[in-house]
């Protein structure tokens, strides 16, 4: 257990905080310098991160309304996956999603693809 | 002349049954009085747990009113019991001594509550489940709250606990066996039946035996064989029900369980028959309606000459819990002689019982559309052997070919029986849309009886309905809130008031929500109808409303924020103003502009800055203008009489009582009002949501303008002389409709729906149902005119306003 957690945190994985500081069925937002990132719990319990753009325009889906592992962006009301990123029913598109490890209730994201994803998307 | 006269004793569901088939067959043969030991007229018994649920009232489930007795001649002796019959004189003595004579008589007495034998059975509070008076000392009981112990797990029981639970009581229900319902399920599905009630808030205990009902005056509690206590107020006692047949006995008619009937549902005295419960008939007696209809045919005919013959009837039962769907039908105890196909899938629990290749019983559990086509074939005795491998799966494989519901319904037989309750097979339904130009689900009630009763065949009628006419079927056409449920919005709030459900997950699991935990359409609106039902109470979800309601300014399309503060009426002052440019100034806000409601919106606010930005408005006196929610916009003014040479009244003064009055409320969807000073209109007031034309004569108040998408003028509500009474109708008005708005639709188009004569009938017409609706919003506003500005200043959700982290370069890129 103790080896596996010390790889883990050799990793590429940074602290952003606690589960506890994002409401149930809602989202915060990590700030990076290569843009933001929203950090979701779903009614389950389960964090998820995705790049805070709707792959449509942009909109920033932090802002939206959490329903089961969705995520409907506030400017459209396109509905984002939070578990592949990608735009359900009949729209396509798809945002970045992150890598999230939670340990002891501490919320850690893998950023490290980071700058090449964002310059991947603009 | 003297009529014949037929006496009835008791008033139940089969001696009504039996005086509609004798009027139909002959209106003038008897003078009919009949004694109802219960003090009221005719009423649907099965319909009581709805009743006591709050899903319907008593005046919804009358079968015959005062009305129906005097147009057809028959009298009605309501509260009176009769105690003693005399078969020598051909007389029956009522409770009060009176004696009246009868040529035919007719026994209905249905059956008697069993009661278990138990210390402090005769407790105030110890209740059964049998008639109308049980069901309001078990709604008073629950008025008080506390704990009802139910005893007995069986269909009573558990319509019991559920009604008791909806009205807000603790239940617990008692059950003997090891799993509820154990005649009709196996452990596994008597388990997933627990956890269906248990989800209801409602505790069951298994294998419990009850010992005592314990308190000196009144209940306190129950006592269980293994020393454990529950203490409650209400104790219900649904264990099983014996015929009522003391009176004949007494007679001396042959009587052994029930009072004995041959097949014309004659005594053993040529003279009086016996219907109902309280009989027994080829060795069976029934507790359910539905023999009792088939049989209440033949007393009818017996009584007027034409000789008819029942032979019994085989039987089906619904548990009507809504949300739990449980059928069964048939004999489906175990035996040896029989083999069974037991389906299951998650939260489903299908039982078929087979003899010789035909079935004779069937339980269904979670999944019953098939219930009735089981029980065609079941009555039928056909011989199953061609389709035993896909039975269970019911008429859908019947065939080989997967049918469409409909078509399905179509392929049934013209004897297919429909609606248990009535005894109504297809071809009856089929013939009579064909016969009366039927088309709608209330005619096909009203000609055929079909769904008239418990109503759980409405989804077969209506498909029958499709099945015969097609396209013609005018369906009363339900759009559902959102594909998590099949309920549309007005069903839902009904059962809303009527369950009194306090919070989303609740209305999601009693409504039997699809999914786990609804979507972006529907939580939103049922936000809104807890917001809207519950003032007070609801702690509003702040995760289910929209982001502009949610952080109270307006999202723009780079994710920036608009900020507007309230103007009343469209009135500022220099210091407003002042404070406006300073905010505009120091959080570089890109741009500041004049709305079409008369007030400043500063757009292009980081989310950060919001609560700054409110901090430094609040203290110029400024609060939201809640230019984001559904609810009370604006309320646009002209100067009116204390500046315009025309103006008739003083619009200005009135607009800001208005919106002093409004500020803070929700509504459907959002609401702009405007007062103008006379006929001119320069507040636009005839394209608002609610409008002020003032006049000479007082206040033309207008409603159901739009000013959008769509372009609609107002409609006048009325003229009222006073502002007092201009105030009163828009408070009353907007009440209205936020009781009746579908979330998201505007005034004009609820207006549309609903039709402005009812509204006025509510608002113009009853100046005492417009008082209701006012001091309703009145009430509601105590708790809603909170600025969400000034608590966010404080702190409130600062975790919206702030990032969870900001990560530098260098450790990421690590
Ligand atoms: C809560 C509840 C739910 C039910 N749900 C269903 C269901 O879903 N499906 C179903 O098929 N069945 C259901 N039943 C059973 C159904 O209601 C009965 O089968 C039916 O009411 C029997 O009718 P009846 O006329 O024989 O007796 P009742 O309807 O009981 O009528 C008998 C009447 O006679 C009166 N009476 C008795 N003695 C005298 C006297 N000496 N003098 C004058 N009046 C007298 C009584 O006060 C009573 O009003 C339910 C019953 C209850 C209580």
């Amino acid at each position: 257990m103790n080896q596996m957690l010390q790889t883990r945190f050799d990793g590429p994985w940074v602290k952003v905080g606690r589960v506890d500081d994002i409401p149930l069925q809602g989202s915060r937002v990590v700030k990076t310098h290569g843009g933001e990132v929203a950090v979701f719990k779903a009614a389950d319990g389960r964090v998820f991160a995705l790049r805070n753009r709707c792959p449509h325009k942009g909109g920033p889906l932090s802002e939206g309304i959490v329903h089961g592992h969705a995520v409907t962006c506030p400017l459209h009301n396109w509905v984002i996956s939070l578990e592949t990123g990608e735009a359900q029913g009949a729209d396509s598109g798809c945002t970045k999603v992150i890598g999230v490890l939670v340990e002891d209730g501490v919320v850690h994201l893998d950023l490290s693809r980071l700058p090449r994803l964002m310059e991947a998307a603009e | 002349m003297d009529k014949t006269s037929l006496i009835v004793v008791g008033n139940g569901m089969a001696a009504g049954r039996v005086l509609e088939h004798l009027l139909e067959a002959d209106r003038d043969a008897y003078a009919v009085t009949v004694f109802n030991a219960e003090p009221r007229v005719n009423y649907n018994r099965i319909m009581l747990s709805p009743v006591l649920s709050g899903e319907k009232t008593y005046e919804d489930i009358l079968i015959h009113d005062d009305a129906w007795y005097a147009a057809n001649g028959v009298t009605l002796v309501k509260g009176e019991a009769i105690v003693g019959i005399d078969r020598e004189t051909k007389t029956v003595r009522t409770a009060g001594g009176a004696v009246h004579g009868y040529d035919k008589l007719l026994i209905a007495t249905g059956s008697n509550p069993l009661i278990i034998p138990l210390p402090g059975k005769d407790l105030p509070g110890v209740v059964t489940y049998r008639d109308l008076d049980d069901v309001e000392k078990m709604m008073a009981a629950a008025s008080q709250g506390g704990r009802a112990v139910v005893i007995g797990g069986g269909l009573l029981g558990l319509e019991a606990a559920a009604g008791l639970r909806a009205q807000g009581m603790e239940v617990t229900v008692l059950h003997l066996m090891p799993t509820l319902m154990e005649r009709q399920l196996d452990p596994a599905a008597g388990y997933l039946l627990q956890k269906a009630i248990e989800d209801r808030g409602i505790e069951v205990l298994c294998k419990a035996n009850t010992h005592a009902i314990l308190g000196d005056t009144t209940v306190t509690g129950v006592k269980l064989d293994d020393g454990r206590e529950i203490a409650c107020s209400l104790v219900v006692m649904a264990v099983g029900i014996r015929p009522n047949m003391a009176l004949a006995k007494d007679a001396g008619l042959a009587v052994n369980r029930g009072v004995l009937v041959d097949d014309g549902m004659r005594t053993s005295d040529p003279d009086i028959f016996a219907v109902g419960e309280c009989v027994e008939h080829r060795g069976v007696c029934y507790g359910l309606v539905a023999p009792l209809y088939e049989s209440a045919k033949v007393v009818a005919a017996g009584l007027t000459g034409s000789e008819g013959a029942y032979t019994g009837s085989v039987t089906a039962t619904k548990l009507k819990v809504t949300g739990i769907d449980l059928f069964s039908a048939g004999d489906f105890a175990d035996a040896k002689d029989r083999q069974e196909i037991v389906y299951r899938a998650p939260g489903v629990y299908k039982r078929l019982v087979l003899r010789d290749n035909v079935l004779i019983g069937a339980v269904l559990y979670g999944e019953t559309a098939d219930g009735s086509w089981f029980f065609d074939l079941i009555k039928s005795g056909s011989d199953i052997s061609a389709m035993r491998d896909t039975l269970i799966f019911g008429p859908a494989f019947a065939g080989g070919e997967p049918l469409d519901p409909t078509a399905a319904v179509a392929a049934l037989p013209d004897d297919a029986q429909i609606c248990g309750c009535n005894g109504v097979c297809k071809g009856t339904i089929v013939s009579a849309i064909g016969a009366k130009g039927l088309s709608s689900l209330d005619d096909v009630r009203a000609v055929t009886k079909a769904s008239a009763s418990c109503g759980s065949c409405t989804p077969l009628v209506e498909k029958l309905i499709v099945a015969t006419i097609g396209d013609k079927y005018q369906a009363a056409a339900v759009e559902p809130i959102c594909k998590c449920t099949d309920l549309g919005h007005d069903e839902v709030r009904r059962m809303i008031v009527a369950k009194g459900l306090r919070s989303i997950p609740a209305v999601m699991q009693e409504l039997s929500w699809k999914t786990s935990c609804g979507c972006a359409k529907c939580r939103p609106a049922l936000n809104y109808y807890l917001v809207c039902e519950w003032p007070g109470e609801y702690e509003d979800d702040s995760q289910s409303r929209f982001i502009n309601e949610r952080v109270h300014a307006n999202i723009q399309k780079d994710g920036t924020y608009s900020v507007v503060p309230r103007m009343w009426g469209g009135v500022t002052s220099p210091a407003e103003l002042r404070a406006i440019a300073d905010v505009a100034e120091k959080f570089n806000i890109p741009s500041v502009k004049v709305t079409g409601g008369q007030r400043i919106d500063l757009l292009g606010v980081r989310k950060e800055d919001l609560p700054a930005v409110w901090a430094d408005l609040g203290k110029a006196g400024m609060i939201s203008g809640a230019a984001y929610a559904k609810g009370l916009r604006t309320v646009k003014t002209c100067v009116g009489s204390e500046w315009c040479r025309f103006g008739t009244q003083d619009s200005t003064g009135l607009g800001i009582k208005i919106e002093k009055a409004m500020w803070g409320s929700w509504t459907p969807a959002k609401v702009k009002l405007g007062v103008s000073g006379c006929p001119r209109n320069c507040a636009e007031a005839t394209c608002k949501d609610i409008g002020v034309v003032c006049v000479e004569a007082g206040y033309e108040i207008h409603f159901a303008g739009a000013a959008g998408l769509h372009v609609r003028q107002t409609e006048v509500l009325t003229l009222v002389p006073t502002e007092e009474e201009a105030m009163e109708i828009i408070l009353a008005l907007t009440q209205l409709y936020r009781e009746q708005g579908r979330y998201l639709e505007r005034i004009y188009k609820w207006a549309k729906r609903v039709g402005t004569p009812s509204i006025k009938a509510a608002i113009v017409d009853d100046p005492e149902r417009r008082r209701v609706y006012a001091d309703r919003f009145r009430f509601s506003q105590q708790f809603s005119q909170v600025d969400p500005w000034a608590e966010r200043v404080k702190g409130l959700e600062a975790h919206e306003f702030a990032p969870m982290a900001e990560v530098g370069f260098k450790e990421a890129a690590e």
